[in-house]
């Protein structure tokens, strides 16, 4: 368990759509300071009929200023909540949870990939931002897969700004016509490590390629969460070995994760 | 002011404590509770040996509330004693221990093996979990069943024993004599309802188990109404949950008849609730004049 974590009532700095129900907001809280990539907080709603809060990933957080940024798509009650807050409102943090991305296993690699499906993508930024401190830009490669151009892209240039970026979409209106495992084919991309985060099939997708390839893949498993902080048991993953908190091989996502070795968990 | 009640010859430093399931062992919570303000620190459903528990997804958000079938997930109490025990161990509260089995045996087992662990004040027997098909409902239901169950449980138990009741029955004022009549030193209830949520664009149900317990103030009037029932029904002290969010529902409780109460889902809203709840008993205390806390238990 994460000792670091804190409870916080953070203020709205900036709330924009950057693609079709895709949402950014920056929020002014202590706890980024606390924050590593792959972490995500819960957010409390204002609804007395919706009392669970809503886990979200930690997109980018700047530690000297008190800034965290979520990114995330507009699906129910919670996240179009969020969507309808303007600068100033204030909402309840939990965080930062979970054990977010090892960035130490990408030391001395040089084939660093990224991969993030959709509203996936998000929490890569922050970790791309994190590698690219110890890394050179030419050994981290991002591949994110878009539903099209259409409903937008988002984040693309963030991403330019700290490694390579390719690009995959359903529709093939932008990129490569497929998935992102296509896209990882069609450029030719190597890998010696994989972060990813992002819909099941995706994962289950990258889950394969990295075993086929002999590589270590470190990906974000999503699940129902009450309270996101390990005392509820809703969140669990089937895992291979016996995990020191369950053991019964039913590892808590918001805690154990919710990034796991892709090899340990069946999903 | 006096918030102290006495349950079973256990003294509590005021009434309030976490409902079962909810607050894991203190662990996760308690960097943002202490644990030496609560009552008592209610552990979640421990077994003689592991349960792996239902699939996912295990809960669901309702009006006001969840439903959770988490299925008793439980590493097993041997490392219950060696981990989660040891931690309480640190804290001035009390420990109650939350018990569950798939069999009288089961349950007796987990009572033994906890009948010499000093740092257990109480032990609360969890016959009234909806949610694992093998068993725990046969004994929450039937009168005959709960009357064995808790007769059995007092001939070993070294610690005083609650039995926590299930709502999902016809009369819970009979069940509550049961418990009674076999011996129980107290009741806790409610237990959470079983209750079903279907999403209707993916045809499927919201819980991988089809059904699940329901929790959180939109169950808060049937609970406060089966604790009035159930407390006038028996002598022994009542410990009355389902749906407390504020002081002054938990006021309601008492003044229903309960002796203490207990916090739940609403954890999970607020991980500070239930000290919230603890500093506005006082203030209501204060602002109505009310010297011990006990004059207002059952006071309607
Ligand atoms: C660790 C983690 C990180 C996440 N990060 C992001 C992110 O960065 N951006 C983003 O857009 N989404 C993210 N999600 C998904 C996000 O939690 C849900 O989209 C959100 O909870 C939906 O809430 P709602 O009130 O809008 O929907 P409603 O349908 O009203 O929600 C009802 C209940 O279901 C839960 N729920 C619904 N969908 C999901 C889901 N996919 N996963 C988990 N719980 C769900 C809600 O939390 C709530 O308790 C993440 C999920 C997890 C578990
Ligand atoms: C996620 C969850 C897990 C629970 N686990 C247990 C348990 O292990 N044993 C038990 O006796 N009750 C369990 N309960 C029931 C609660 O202790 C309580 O009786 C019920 O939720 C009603 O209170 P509330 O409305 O305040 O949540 C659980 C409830 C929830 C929501
Ligand atoms: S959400 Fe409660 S244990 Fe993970």
């Amino acid at each position: 368990m994460e000792n670091s974590m804190i409870r916080d009532e953070a203020e709205v700095l900036t709330n924009k759509e950057i693609a079709d129900g895709v949402w950014r907001m920056e929020l002014k809280t202590k706890l980024a300071a606390l924050a590593k990539p792959g972490q995500f907080v819960m957010v409390g709603t204002h609804s007395d009929s919706h009392l669970l809060m809503r886990p979200i990933s930690i997109s980018e957080f700047e530690k000297d200023d008190n800034i965290l940024r979520l990114v995330w798509r507009t699906v129910g009650y919670g996240t179009n909540e969020m969507a309808a807050a303007r600068p100033g409102e204030v909402f309840s943090l939990l965080g930062p949870l979970g054990n977010g991305f090892p960035v130490q296993d990408a030391d001395n690699k040089k084939h660093i990939l990224l991969i993030g499906g959709g509203i996936g993508a998000p929490p890569l930024l922050g970790l791309m931002k994190t590698l690219r401190e110890t890394h050179p830009a030419d050994e981290i490669t991002a591949v994110l897969g878009y539903r099209g151009k259409a409903t937008g892209l988002f984040l693309t240039e963030e991403f330019e700004k700290y490694g390579k970026l390719v690009i995959s979409s359903d529709d093939g209106s932008v990129g490569t016509h497929g998935t992102v495992i296509d896209a990882i084919r069609e450029n030719g991309l190597k890998a010696d490590i994989i972060y990813s985060c992002g819909p099941m099939p995706m994962l289950s997708a990258v889950k394969k390629y990295a075993a086929e390839n002999g590589v270590r893949a470190w990906i974000s498993l999503e699940e129902r969460m009450a309270c996101g902080v390990g005392a509820c048991l809703g969140c669990v993953v089937k895992t291979k070995h016996e995990d020191h908190h369950s053991h019964v091989n039913n590892a808590r996502i918001c805690t154990e994760g919710p990034v796991f070795d892709a090899e340990e968990v069946e999903i | 002011m006096n918030t102290e009640v006495k349950i079973a010859g256990v003294t509590f430093k005021n009434p309030v404590m976490d409902a079962s399931g909810t607050f894991g062992s203190g662990i996760e919570y308690s960097v943002f509770t202490d644990l030496n303000r609560l009552g008592a620190v209610v552990t979640k459903g421990v077994a003689d040996h592991p349960w792996p528990g239902n699939p996912t997804p295990r809960v669901a958000e309702t009006p006001s509330g969840m439903m959770n079938a988490i299925g008793l997930q439980n590493p097993g109490i041997d490392v219950f004693v060696e981990r989660d025990l040891k931690f309480l161990e640190d804290y001035d509260t009390n420990v109650i221990v939350n018990v569950c089995g798939h069999s009288k045996e089961e349950y007796l087992n987990v009572v033994e093996r906890l009948a010499d662990e000093k740092r257990v004040d109480m032990l609360e027997i969890n016959v009234s979990c909806p949610n694992v098909k093998e068993g725990g409902i046969a004994f929450g239901t039937r009168p005959e069943a709960l009357y064995d169950i808790t007769k059995a449980i007092k001939e070993i138990a070294k610690q005083p024993v609650i039995m926590k009741l299930s709502p999902n029955v016809t009369s819970i004022a009979d069940m509550a004599k049961a418990a009674e009549d076999g011996g129980a030193d107290a009741i806790s209830l409610i237990n959470t309802l079983t209750a079903m949520k279907i999403d209707i664009y993916k045809r499927k149900f919201a819980l991988a188990n089809k059904t699940g317990g329901l929790s959180g103030p939109a169950i808060r009037p049937v609970a406060v109404r089966m604790v009035y029932e159930a407390s006038h029904a028996v002598k022994i002290p009542v410990i009355g949950m389902g749906g407390i969010a504020t002081a002054e529902d938990a006021i309601e409780f008492m003044m229903a008849g309960a002796s203490a109460v207990a916090v739940g889902m609403y954890n999970f809203h607020d991980p500070t609730a239930m000290i919230k709840v603890i500093d506005g008993i006082e203030d209501f205390m204060k602002k109505t004049g009310v010297n011990d806390i006990k004059e207002i238990i059952g006071c309607v």
